[in-house]
């Protein structure tokens, strides 16, 4: 149980510039009226901002771009997609998609 | 007698889970869906599973980089970002300084700016005070939770997002702690396919946005474009800066879209 000196600095510095993009938009834009071009803009954000953080999901890992011929993610990407469509759930989607790689690992991994 | 009570208790929990709405409530004409913070507790359990894989690993990571179960804890606490808190692990196992450490989160967290942006039409409302404190405990999660659920001007909607975020951040701190602990002796979670929660999650959220703000067409176009310039980008530089380019381009070519639409 020990805390280093060195990792309370990082631990400020890093949670600072965390902190700072996620409460400086929200807290300041909310108080002065934007133009119209760029709330127009921000009702794009959500579906391109959760488009490319699920790139980023399947086709990623720590070591760079999976070779799509090798990546099993996006064999589990179709029933996850059915389930997300027809249930309109998200619950049901992490499920389906949990039960789909499990068993996409047991028969092909 | 008690029984009966916790049975309706559970059955009317389960039929808030199940049923919940991912249309915004105008587009489908029913009455705006009372929140409340229980409420937003209730719409953080889809995402819980996810990120306790996730935290658990970050737990076990920063275990292997030579971090103390404390260490973890105060960074799943203060810094509580996934990929930032692997890649301080990692910077750290690695023997780097603490500027070098500091300067490569900020730019991984610099998508929290976009969100930070989007969720401003929900909370014009409140305070400044009380918008740093909701916008503090931000995530990828609660905001894919958050921007499918929000209305303009609706009530409460402050409570409900302390319940999310509150939620959300236990469970990460829990999830962290847990990792750091017990990660020694833990078999490969991938074998069970939780791995794939976090995926999974962004599709639910993904296929619930999609057409939901925005006419279907462009938020296919939009979502499609997104996902091409991350594809192409992400050969050559690193998965968040590609992300962040991604989702600003893409929400240009909608507005561009939009502009066609109209003329």
């Amino acid at each position: 149980m020990t805390i280093g000196t060195e990792f309370i600095w990082i631990l400020i510095g890093t949670a600072l510039v965390t902190l700072l993009p996620r409460v400086l938009p929200l807290s300041i834009l909310s108080r002065v009226q934007m133009p119209s071009i760029l709330l127009k803009y921000l009702r794009h954000i959500p579906v391109a901002v959760m488009a490319a953080l699920l790139a980023q999901a399947l086709l990623t890992s720590e070591e760079g771009f999976i070779p799509i011929q090798d990546n099993p993610r996006l064999l589990a990407l179709l029933p996850t997609l059915a389930a997300a469509l027809w249930s309109r759930s998200l619950l049901t989607t992490v499920i389906v998609g949990v039960l789909s790689m499990m068993l996409i690992r047991q028969f092909f991994g | 007698m008690l029984a009966k009570s916790l049975r309706v208790f559970l059955l009317e929990e389960m039929k808030l889970l199940l049923h919940q709405s991912p249309q915004p409530a105008l587009a489908t004409g029913e009455p705006l869906q009372e929140l409340s913070f229980r409420r937003g507790v209730i719409d953080c359990i889809p995402t819980l599973l996810g990120y306790l894989s996730i935290g658990f690993a970050c737990g076990v990571v920063g275990k292997t980089a030579g971090l103390s179960v404390i260490e973890i804890a105060l960074l799943s606490l203060f810094l509580y970002a996934g990929s930032a808190q692997f890649i301080v692990a990692g910077m750290i196992a690695a023997g780097s300084p603490a500027i070098p450490i500091i300067v490569t989160i900020l730019f991984v967290n610099l998508r929290h700016l976009l969100m930070s942006a989007a969720m401003v039409p929900f909370f014009r409302q409140y305070s400044l005070w009380k918008n740093v404190g909701l916008g503090a405990q931000l995530t990828d999660e609660t905001f894919g939770v958050a921007i499918g659920k929000l209305q303009e001007n609706q009530k409460h909607a402050d409570r409900w997002m302390l319940g999310l975020n509150m939620t959300a951040h236990a469970n990460w701190i829990a999830a962290n702690v847990a990792g750091a602990i017990m990660g020694a002796w833990i078999m490969d979670p991938q074998a069970f396919g939780l791995d794939y929660a976090l995926p999974a999650m962004f599709v639910g959220l993904l296929v619930m946005q999609v057409g939901s703000r925005n006419p279907l067409r462009t938020d296919l176009i939009v979502a499609a474009c997104s996902i091409g310039v991350f594809i192409g980008l992400a050969h050559y530089i690193s998965g968040s800066i590609a992300m962040i380019v991604a989702a600003v381009l893409a929400a240009g070519l909608g507005v561009l879209i939009e502009h066609d639409n109209r003329d």
